[in-house]
């Protein structure tokens, strides 16, 4: 017995029960940059006192790592949730060209009159991945400053479709 | 979207797994191993998650060095290089597994004052995890 398949129901017959489940990806990378803690409007003694050693005014760095979490159904068709080389794009135009090897502080336009801490940069990448995911949802931004440090944006989990 | 802040700790402690409800034959069978009346240790990892607003001032959810210090004065000064079951009080009843210590260590550090405590996860070894995040 022959069976006609049209390019649309490839996907419905071989691969194909209904994707409804929600699923997560998950892109790591690492990215190494400099910063320090400085209010203007404190005075010396109490940027010192509250920002320590990261008041040092020359700066220090680390070497951070960023997990960037999209949520969805699995195509029918790709399997996919996001394409991860999409996923991987976006990341190394969006994070990467701005921060990798750079001086927080004065580099990073969307970080200008902020402390650049683990919480604000995690929130700034997240403002500038959100809008920019086509498929899936943006669903977890975790920041990793050092190894026993991070900071997570977390989104509202999506609904399922049923 | 919701900001959370996590540090991560480690302390070293004993503790023996054997619960007074049961004979040693049932203690034995479920906790096997664990049930070793000379106790057994590990190196825990304790992940310590904050929630709350980002002070603009200062960019951070909370300062992490009044947070070192709860956690040092609250949770590590007294479970570091202890046997959990005879030197923490709220072991002498109560089983030590991961569990209880994770509400344990919730409850202890839940009065930090910088920020909301949003959960406590502790790895017992880098295989197995445990979460708790209040009972609100």
């Amino acid at each position: 017995m022959s069976v006609e398949m049209s390019e649309g129901n490839i996907a419905d017959r071989e691969i194909g029960v209904p994707r409804d489940d929600m699923v997560t990806i998950t892109r790591k990378i690492e990215f190494s940059a400099s910063h320090l803690y400085h209010n203007p409007a404190f005075s010396a003694e109490e940027n010192r006192r509250v920002f320590g050693k990261c008041n040092n005014p020359h700066g220090h760095g680390h070497n951070y790592t960023l997990e960037v979490t999209i949520a969805g159904t699995p195509d029918a068709k790709t399997g996919m949730v996001l394409d991860l080389v999409e996923l991987k794009e976006l990341m190394e135009r969006e994070v990467m060209q701005r921060m990798d090897h750079r001086f927080l502080n004065y580099e990073v336009a969307e970080l200008k009159g902020m402390i650049p801490t683990c919480e604000n940069i995690a929130t700034v990448i997240w403002k500038l991945l959100e809008p920019k995911v086509r498929q899936g949802k943006l669903q977890r931004v975790r920041l990793y400053e050092a190894p026993d440090l991070f900071a997570d944006c977390v989104g509202d989990i999506p609904q399922r479709k049923n | 979207m919701k900001v959370t802040l996590t540090r991560r700790y480690s302390f070293s402690a004993s503790h023996r797994l054997h619960s007074d409800a049961m004979s040693e034959a049932e203690n034995q069978s479920l906790y096997g191993k664990c049930n070793n009346p000379f106790g057994h240790g590990h190196n825990y990892v304790v992940e310590v998650t904050l929630a709350g607003a980002v002070d603009p001032a200062t960019g951070m959810i909370a300062n992490l060095v009044d947070l070192d210090a709860y956690v040092q004065k609250h949770v590590l000064a007294d479970f570091d290089h202890r046997y959990i079951n005879e030197e923490i009080p709220a072991f002498k009843k109560i089983v030590p597994t991961t569990e209880n210590l994770c509400i344990e260590i919730y409850n202890r550090l839940k009065g930090f004052a910088g920020a909301k405590l949003d959960r406590v996860r502790i790895e017992e070894t880098s295989r197995n995890s445990f979460e708790y995040s209040g009972n609100a």
